[in-house]
């Protein structure tokens, strides 16, 4: 075998809180493709911004091409030869197919675009390609298929040594993919090195030649496809087994209805969705980012369209329109986006709690501030929150901290059922410890919690029910003493097709 | 004394000088740049340190302070008013008719007017707030339309004239001066600025607002509808542009179309000098007030040096920049002294 083009040696980042890689060590061979696999928040993303040079790394030497390699800017990865597709597209929509392919390297004449060769060099490259559109059409009149396929073909422009793609199917039909694969297939015949990230088991053969498994940021191992079968390959993405089972309390009775929703359906393409959580119980949510946990959750909420289904809260039925309406009606949300969507990052601790029901602490429309102080206090403490006042600004406080304002801002509301996308992401162990017994102790009074979590151990050491979502629907329900990872994970990849 | 004793004094004399600090940078930085401004000006420019000449300064910002007092609420939220000018040379006029109206006796006629310059006003400012809400129009597009109606409508209204003849009680009560210190228009801006305090700093409503210009997205999943408090901040600068306009006519004694030319330029460089940040969320009404006395300051000092009206926007525009530029440093630098 020809030396690796790329190599890794004990490659390892930390964010505030999290360890999102550890020691990484890994080779790349010239001109192969090779997969990438692992759950949500194993350490894919961190690894293709690394090396598309969004991040640098804490530790660990990278090599590129026989040469240190360490970007300080994604300028840099791509002067390099490196070439990465996020999923996010960055195309510049008003402008033409040409101008896009070319843009880093438009053909001037003493500085005006010679716009004749522009659209001359970009036909070949489209040609070379098999890309059947025409160089001067405007992007933005484009599918987002195509779209994804001319950032590919920007690979050839800038005679990339090494392409990296990130989940480049997860939005086309069977036909966009097969011409997807016809493209990487011609790329990698010209030599080009392929890094694949997929959550599709059944198409990473199309172009890998091997795969490497990564979990909770470690590597777990990397093999050759040749003969390796998917229940191999979900065997190895299973994670470490369930470690605390202590966070189960099986002493809190399930009494009654908190939430059920019946023929949930966000738009006319999806799929119904129907279940329902119970006073005092915690039912997980499993599946891969882009499944439907999150848009279910959202569209129950009224943070987002549904057209059609039916909600009751602890038997009666609602109406649910907007958050206001859920909010009202006794639900809360705590979003994924904790900072983006949750919190007031630049108003005080105290603030963000009470925001949730101001008439609770007014008269008049008239702020109590003492009123106020002895709410935010009482549930700092109940919490355990911890911060020298409660006129801290929550942009200080640590993720597990600021989670927890989050659940006391919805706890000062009164919320009777908790929907909590992701609420551990970010958070580290200790903390997360402790917001799995916040959740039991809600759940004891009387709540219902619906969790949406992509750790699947975390799921299983702490509910009494998993939802197994797929393709925007349900896919399975697994109920406590039933748990097996190998089982849900299949569940939730089969549609995709293992 | 014990080394555990020192300790903690030293520790308590940290965190007293953070608190100081922090109280310093957060909410006195701009009101000590207008102390050291006027220092300056005292013993550098003649006859700067008059009682006649703050006097002007006091009547000169009452204008502007009203202004930007309602302009506080909408940079708040993350929006921006720039139809204040015009809405106000609207008010102007509509005010100044309803006053010569000669079968009014002027008991009525001057009430009568304030309440159509809010009105009128008010009214602009739920159309801003309306469209920019109903259609997601940015603000400063809708603003600007806006901007170009009211100044047509002022024209439309009044006939393209100005109008004088105003009640002589009005004429003379913009002329009065209380205690022989407080200026009748000065009275009114500080009344403005005191219940924008009042607004922004006591009720749930002021919460609303720094929380929508925080968060929007937030507010809307604690259950709220963001929406009609941002048309609220829209009427307020509406509100706060028919007030100006009385003050206006107090001060000039005439209704113009053509008045208020370039106010909100004015306005919205008072708000930004007084710390509060164009995204939203960030900043005091309080530091408007400074940030208008700011700009008015440094117009009569520089004048008072012989600087001639067309240096004089050189400096001003100078310290506006900088003003901004010495906020991203304050807060780059409390955020260390809030994590300490």
């Amino acid at each position: 075998m020809s030396p690796p083009i790329l190599t890794l040696t004990g490659v390892g980042k930390r964010f505030p809180g999290v360890v999102a890689l550890r020691g990484v060590t890994l080779e790349v061979a010239r001109g192969e493709g090779h997969v990438l696999l692992g759950e949500n928040g194993a350490g894919k993303s961190t690894l293709i911004n690394l090396l598309g040079g969004v991040y640098a790394a804490d530790e660990g030497e990278i090599t590129f091409d026989g040469k240190p390699y360490r970007p300080r800017t994604p300028t840099d990865a791509f002067r390099a030869g490196i070439r990465v597709v996020h999923q996010e597209l960055s195309m510049l929509m008003q402008m033409t197919v040409a101008e896009n392919l070319m843009f880093e390297r438009l053909p001037q004449r003493r500085g005006i675009v010679d716009y004749r060769e522009t659209n001359r060099r970009a036909a070949e490259l489209l040609d070379e390609v098999g890309l059947d559109v025409r160089p001067t059409t405007q992007v933005a009149r484009l599918g987002v298929a195509q779209m994804q396929l001319i950032e590919i073909a920007k690979t050839l422009v800038f005679e990339s040594k090494l392409l990296i793609l990130d989940e480049p199917t997860a939005t086309l039909t069977a036909k966009e993919v097969d011409r997807l694969f016809d493209i990487l297939r011609r790329l990698k015949a010209r030599g080009v090195t392929i890094v694949y990230i997929s959550h599709r088991l059944q198409e990473i053969g199309e172009v890998g030649d091997r795969v490497t498994v990564l979990r909770d940021g470690q590597l777990v191992a990397t093999r050759s496809l040749t003969g390796l079968t998917i229940p191999e390959i979900v065997q190895m993405m299973v994670g470490r087994s369930v470690t605390d089972e202590r966070a189960f309390r099986a002493d809190v009775a399930v009494s009654g209805e908190a939430l059920r929703v019946v023929g949930l359906r966000r738009d006319a393409k999806s799929p119904e969705v129907s279940f329902s959580v119970g006073k005092g119980e915690i039912v997980g949510v499993a599946g891969l980012v882009g499944s439907g946990r999150t848009e279910t959750a959202r569209a129950i909420f009224g943070a987002d369209r549904k057209i059609a289904g039916e909600i009751l809260v602890e038997g009666k039925r609602v109406t649910i329109e907007s958050p206001r309406d859920a909010v009202r009606s006794g639900l809360c949300l705590m979003t994924e986006d904790r900072k983006g969507q949750g919190l007031l990052l630049g108003m005080s601790c105290a603030e963000n709690i009470t925001i949730t029901d101001l008439a609770k602490i007014s008269r008049h429309g008239l702020i109590e501030r003492d009123e106020e102080r002895d709410a935010a206090t009482r549930l700092v403490a109940d919490l355990r929150i911890k911060t020298p006042s409660i006129d801290q600004t929550v942009r200080n406080f640590s993720g597990g901290n600021q989670q927890k304002v989050v659940i006391a801002k919805w706890l000062f509301r009164g919320s009777k059922v908790l929907l909590c996308d992701e609420p551990t992401r970010g958070i580290d162990v200790g903390a997360r410890a402790e917001i799995y017994e916040l959740l039991w102790t809600l759940a004891a009074e009387g709540r219902g919690v619906l969790f949406i979590s992509s750790d699947l151990p975390e799921l299983i050491a702490i509910c009494h029910r998993i939802l197994v979502f797929a393709k925007g629907r349900i896919v399975g329900e697994v109920g406590r003493g039933e748990f097996d990872q190998h089982r849900i994970l299949s569940m939730a990849y089969e549609e995709y097709g293992t | 004394m014990s080394e555990a004793a020192e300790g903690a004094r030293g520790r308590r004399a940290a965190a007293l000088w953070n608190d100081i600090l922090r109280f310093g940078l957060r909410e006195a930085g701009v009101a000590v740049a207008l102390v050291l401004i006027v220092i300056f000006f005292s013993l550098t420019a003649p006859y700067f340190a008059t009682p006649e000449n703050f006097l002007k300064i006091f009547v000169q910002i009452g204008i502007n302070t009203v202004l930007a007092s309602g302009m506080t609420f909408v940079i708040l939220t993350g929006g921006i008013d720039l139809s204040v000018g015009s809405v106000l040379a609207l008010c102007t006029v509509v005010g100044a008719l309803i006053m010569t109206n000669a079968s009014l006796p002027f008991a009525v006629s001057i009430p009568l007017a304030l309440l159509g310059c809010m009105g009128v006003g008010g009214l602009c400012g739920f159309v801003n707030g309306f469209v920019v809400e109903q259609w997601k129009v940015p603000s400063f597009i809708v603003t600007l339309g806006m901007l170009n109606v009211a100044s047509g409508a002022a024209r439309v209204v009044s006939n393209n004239a100005t109008i004088t003849g105003l009640p002589q009680p009005f004429i003379d009560f913009g002329n009065l001066i209380v205690f022989g210190v407080f200026p009748s228009i000065f009275l009114i801006a500080v009344g403005v600025i005191l219940i924008g305090w009042f607004v922004l700093g006591f009720t749930v409503f002021g919460r609303f607002i720094y929380a929508i210009g925080t968060n929007e997205e937030a507010v809307r999943l604690s259950g709220h509808n963001p929406r009609t408090y941002k048309i609220a901040a829209f009427v307020i600068s509406g509100l706060t542009a028919g007030v100006a306009a009385m003050v206006y006519l107090l001060r000039l004694n005439v209704g113009s179309p053509i008045a208020g030319v370039g106010y909100e330029l004015n306005a919205i460089a008072a708000v930004i000098i007084g710390g509060t940040s164009l995204a939203g969320g960030k900043g005091s009404i309080i530091g408007t007030l400074v940030g208008a006395c700011i700009i008015q300051v440094l117009s009569t000092g520089l004048q008072l040096f012989g600087v001639g009206d067309n240096v004089k926007p050189i400096v001003i525009g100078t310290v506006i920049v900088l003003a901004v530029v010495l906020d991203a440093y304050r807060d780059r630098y409390l955020r260390v002294v809030d994590s300490r």
